[in-house]
């Protein structure tokens, strides 16, 4: 098997991989940088992201602001040393971004505009019109080009982490373009491989999004954090799940339902002004706006689509010329997909799958505690979005953790010093290598990939979506379980080698399927309400019992091991989470 | 009433059996709000495991799934069934690509083209984080704003003549972007540039069609990208001819 030998190896190259790989060629031009990612690297979702990256930088914000409203709008169960790193390094990082020519939208002066984003006291959210994840995304890659010592290896699928006497120390990887497994051997491990929605039928996530780095991590002994708390966007088109941004609500668009009533009012978020009030209204965080939805439509208050129960965003009194200068990307989404124009019409949406607040286990440090791996972006867990993200912080989330996972990795480099031991992670490598053969060889795989996947969709939102019960956990994790077996008789139906994306698929869905597991499980365990966690059967938020992290750790075929670490806090004790007039 | 259908052609190449590509017709159901992604997701899913394309956003902003659609570039997730039914759709990787594997266009001579015109900020100076933002004000920004929205969906290079006579040529996408650079008032790095950009595979071997601009998905309007650079380099020539000694 060819490997190849390199100091930091990078699995994801997004928004937090691409960040990573410029702090490790900054911090140290003479260690190489392998970068590794399963689709090009301007490919990856971060290029999806629209609103804004959240940092405090106007005179009417501070600090401390933007760590009430983080805190807060996690429910608590964010670390708050974390969060305060998080939001000092913030201004600093898009800084860098705007150095490194990121078009930022400008006041009239020349400064960076921001925009308000729900759930913020004071707009602190940059942007870059509402294309910034794409911005920011093809920013980094660009700038990425710049050194020498990062080498792209694009297109290549990882299938697993190479860990040897208590280190990681590799990966293994299928290269797309031969269907030749490859080693990478490297004393620093990254993995940057994003979110995971495309384990529920409807998402704003991207096709690439399922997990595979956090459940390569997690079946090699790392544990993962939190799990059970999945955000629904407020706003998604029915239908396509196409994201329809926060900023059109910052703008000033409103949220009716079927008689043209802001419901929100009814739900502790009032009072309607006509102007966009922060942190009430449409202006109020994801999850409030979402178990809104989940209310209305059980109310049969809701607006029937070809593609179901919808609410309607109204943009109409912001105008054309408003909308085309703010929301672009939005008028063009909701003509294209939908066929409805929103300077005429209101748009039709729904809650929908957007972002996984759990992942990887790792410090502030994004150090796990695996020694060599590290983990950054949307596939880590701080944990800075704790209960429910607040939004417009994963873009800066990305680059702040990622940059300190590519310094974590830079320092380990030199001090750990140890040698890869390559004959031991040829010899995994090849143990990986002979898992994907055997699929080719098994000729009688009885069960297919979509039909797997669709059931595991449908339970994933019937048992685990905005709202949760004992029960429908229970049948969750049962059903799951028993998907998890039949995996074990799927059929690889395309045996050929050059860009197999049948294989890629096949391994995909078996990610998918851990990381719906770790979900179900710990969603199971956690009996309170908190953040985007909802039960029906234990409504209140239970501090005694669960300010903590959930870790879930492998087992293999059996359901994963539960464990509970402490929240860290340093100077907010868990209130009440306040919103609509009363907050601002 | 029975299901409206439609058929889509596609053209298959798998390099470890098949001598030459070669067309596969399909026939998925019509949906008005069907894009010919949706098509091949349908086939993939449910006829042919083994047809390969790429794709991943679904939302015309990450660049994969550019295809020639009836003997057009264009996005597939952006392609609307609706435009074509009841006629066929057919279906083929970009054109001036070789093949990889059915859609999937080996574009690793974009990658390089791209890498070799500097697409990233060269300032005059580095500038210290601790000295916060540029200003930069939204005329300035204007000025090379719709530059930055290139998709590197190479819809423009399936379009381009040149590009599929003379595959030196640094292409349309690579052009637009390093004039994207050129243009901000953050950077000094035009000439390193230039030498690309000016070089005979850069701007002189474009004969100005225009077929990439009206490819383009993102109105980046590449076309008027190498005519400005064009003129500049021109002007570049005149004066170090009228003044050899002058600074530049
Ligand atoms: C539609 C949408 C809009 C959003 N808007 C906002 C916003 O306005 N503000 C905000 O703060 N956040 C927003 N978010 C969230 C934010 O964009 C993401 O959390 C963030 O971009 C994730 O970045 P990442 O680098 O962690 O992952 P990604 O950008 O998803 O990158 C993952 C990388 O991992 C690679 N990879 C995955 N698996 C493998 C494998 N097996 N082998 C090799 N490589 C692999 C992929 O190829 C890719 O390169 C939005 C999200 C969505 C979906
Ligand atoms: S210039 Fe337009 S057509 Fe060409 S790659 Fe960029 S977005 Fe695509
Ligand atoms: S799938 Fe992303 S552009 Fe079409």
């Amino acid at each position: 098997m060819d490997v190849i030998e390199t100091d930091v190896v990078i699995v994801g190259a997004g928004g937090a991989g691409l960040r990573a790989a410029i702090a490790v060629a900054e911090a140290d031009p003479s260690l190489n940088v392998a970068l590794t990612s399963k689709v090009y690297p301007m490919r990856s979702h971060t290029v999806a992201a629209e609103g804004g990256a959240a940092a405090v930088i106007k005179d009417n914000d501070s600090l401390e602001n933007h760590f009430n409203d983080t805190v807060t709008g996690g429910d608590w169960l964010c670390d708050q040393d974390a969060v305060e790193l998080f939001i000092n390094e913030a201004p600093k990082e898009l800084t860098r971004m705007e150095h490194w020519g990121c078009p930022w939208s400008r006041e009239p002066s020349g400064h960076v505009a921001v925009r308000p984003f729900g759930g913020m006291k004071v707009e602190r959210t940059w942007y870059a019109a509402d294309k910034t994840g794409f911005h920011m995304l093809h920013t980094l890659f660009q700038t990425s080009l710049k050194y020498p010592s990062i080498k792209r290896f694009d297109e290549y699928y990882a299938t697993d982490l190479l860990v040897e006497d208590g280190r990681c120390q590799g990966i293994a990887a299928i290269e797309l373009r031969s269907g030749q497994m490859r080693v990478f051997a490297a004393k620093a491990v990254i993995i940057a491989t994003g979110g995971a929605g495309r384990i529920f039928p409807f998402t704003t996530n991207g096709g690439v999004n399922t997990g595979d780095g956090a459940v390569m991590a997690y079946r090699a002994g790392v544990p993962l954090k939190d799990m059970e708390f999945v955000q629904y966007h407020p706003t998604g088109l029915p239908g396509t799940g196409i994201l329809i941004t926060e900023g059109a609500r910052g703008e000033g668009g409103v949220l009716i339902n079927n008689e043209g009533y802001r419901y929100l009012q009814d739900y502790g978020l009032g009072p309607p002004d006509p102007w966009p009030r922060k942190k009430a209204m449409e202006l109020g965080p994801r999850d409030r706006l979402s178990q809104a939805f989940w209310h209305e439509e059980r109310a049969g208050k809701t607006v029937a689509t070809p593609h179901g129960q919808a609410v309607h965003l109204d943009l109409r009194h912001l105008g054309e010329k408003k909308i085309n200068e703010r929301l672009p990307m939005v008028r063009e989404l909701a003509l294209s997909y939908m066929g409805v124009d929103p300077v005429f019409k209101p748009i039709p949406v729904r809650p929908v799958v957007h972002y996984m607040m759990g992942g990887i286990h790792t410090d502030i440090d994004a150090a796990t505690p695996l020694a060599g791996l590290f983990a950054a972006g949307e596939c880590a867990c701080v944990s800075i979005n704790g209960a429910n993200r607040l939004g417009s912080n994963s873009l800066t989330e990305i680059l702040v953790f990622g940059g300190r996972a590519g310094r974590g990795a830079v320092e380990h480099v030199r001090s750990g010093g140890k040698d890869v031991d390559r004959t031991a992670i040829e010899e995994q490598a090849g143990e990986a290598q002979k898992r994907v053969a055997a699929l080719f060889q098994k000729a009688d795989g009885t069960e297919t990939v979509v039909g797997l996947r669709k059931e595991m969709n449908h339970i994933m939102e019937t048992g685990a979506g905005i709202y949760r019960s004992k029960e429908s956990l229970e049948e969750a994790c049962k059903t799951i379980g028993e998907l998890r077996r039949r995996y074990a008789d799927v059929r690889l139906e395309d045996k050929s080698n050059v860009f197999n994306t049948d294989l890629v698929q096949v391994l995909e869905l078996g990610s998918m399927l851990d990381a719906a597991h770790v979900l179900a499980h710990s969603a199971l365990n956690r009996e309170e309400s908190r953040g985007s966690h909802q039960r029906l059967d234990k409504t209140e938020r239970d501090d005694e019992t669960y300010l903590k992290h959930t870790l879930a750790h492998y087992t293999g075929e059996g359901d994963p091991r539960l464990e509970y670490l402490d929240v860290k806090i340093t100077k907010s004790p868990p209130g009440e989470r306040v919103y609509g007039g009363a907050a601002s | 009433m029975t299901e409206q259908t439609l058929q889509v052609e596609i053209l298959r190449y798998r390099p470890e059996t098949d001598q030459d590509p070669a067309f596969q017709t399909y026939t998925v159901p019509y949906r008005d709000d069907w894009v010919v992604l949706d098509a091949l997701n349908h086939i993939k899913d449910n006829i042919d495991r083994t047809l390969s394309y790429r794709w991943s956003c679904h939302m015309a902003v990450c660049g994969s799934c550019g295809m020639m659609i009836n003997g057009e570039p264009k996005l597939s997730c952006h392609a609307f069934l609706r435009d074509y039914y009841p006629n066929k759709v057919r279906v083929e990787p970009l054109a001036n690509f070789p093949i990889e594997r059915d859609l999937v266009a080996v574009t690793d001579d974009f990658m390089e083209k791209l890498e070799s015109v500097k697409p990233y900020v060269i300032p005059q100076q580095e500038r210290a984080v601790d000295e916060g933002p540029h200003l930069q004000t939204p005329a300035q920004l204007n000025a090379f704003k719709q530059y930055t929205m290139c998709i590197n969906c190479l819809l423009c290079y399936a379009a381009c003549p040149q590009y599929g006579l003379t595959p030196d040529f640094v292409g349309p996408a690579a052009l637009a972007l390093a004039h994207r650079y050129n243009l901000d008032t953050r950077d000094a790095g035009r000439e390193q540039r230039q030498e690309i950009a000016a070089s005979n595979e850069g701007v002189w071997d474009c004969t100005f069609v225009g077929e990439c601009s009206q490819a383009c998905p993102k109105s980046v309007d590449p076309a008027a990208a190498i005519q400005q650079t064009k003129i500049a380099s021109t002007i570049d020539w005149y004066k170090a001819l009228l003044n050899p000694w002058g600074k530049r």
